[in-house]
């Protein structure tokens, strides 16, 4: 049998920048869940629940560490939406070649991050 | 199915992600009493609870794929995708709470 080289060596795998998106679409999937989902019905529910209590959640979300976690989240929240239409896009036949490929994987890690420093930005 | 599941959800999200961003930023932000009074509209609910049930199907698929990759025991498993199950069902109940509870 041919002796094939075999990298299991992780440092060594580089990984091409649709697999980071692809990896990171699946991060911020999981973060989204396990953080996002209790913590939108959480404060959704406070916020409904008096003028008090809009104005305790504004006032907690103002600390800067909670600031910085809901900036994660933002981000976790934009990468998922501009790589989930990316997605979308291939799942219609359109940029499937290995060049836009690997272009738009670009442009959703620049258009995530960009968006989120507005954002955060907006939010500090 | 779920493959256009999971894709029919994104659509869903997306538009009522777009739909609320419109609403914000065209009042210009958004104070206390007109966060109530979006969340008083009836057509604001159910595109609300449209959007949860896409979520949270859309979490599910996403989260059973994960585990079905990374988590080899099956009765770990199993655990794992019950509490998910539990976690999400009642993430439902808690939305119809803030929709069209009393409290």
């Amino acid at each position: 049998m041919k002796q094939r080289p075999v990298y299991l060596d992780l440092p060594r795998i580089r990984l091409p920048l649709p697999g980071i998106v692809s990896i990171l679409h699946r991060a911020s999937g999981a973060w989204l869940v396990v953080f996002g989902i209790p913590l939108l019905l959480y404060a959704v529910s406070r916020s409904l629940a008096s003028a008090e209590a809009y104005a305790a959640m504004k006032a907690s979300f103002s600390h800067p560490v909670a600031k910085l976690f809901l900036i994660a989240l933002l981000w976790a929240y934009l990468h998922h939406f501009c790589a989930g239409i990316r997605y979308l896009l291939l799942d219609i036949h359109r940029g499937i070649e290995l060049a836009p490929a690997r272009r738009s994987s670009a442009v959703v890690l620049v258009v995530s991050l960009a968006l989120t420093l507005i954002l955060g930005a907006r939010l500090w | 199915m779920d493959w256009l599941i999971q894709r029919l959800s994104a659509v869903v999200m997306a538009l009522y992600t777009v739909l609320v961003l419109a609403i914000v930023l065209w009042n210009g932000g958004i104070d206390y009493s007109g966060w109530m009074d979006l969340f008083a509209h009836g057509g604001f609910k159910l595109a609300s609870f449209l959007f949860m049930v896409a979520l949270l199907y859309h979490a599910w698929i996403g989260v059973r794929d994960i585990l079905m990759d990374y988590i080899k025991p099956a009765g770990i498993r199993l655990l794992l995708e019950t509490v998910t199950v539990i976690a999400l069902f009642a993430y439902l109940g808690w939305t119809l709470q803030i929709l069209w509870g009393s409290a």
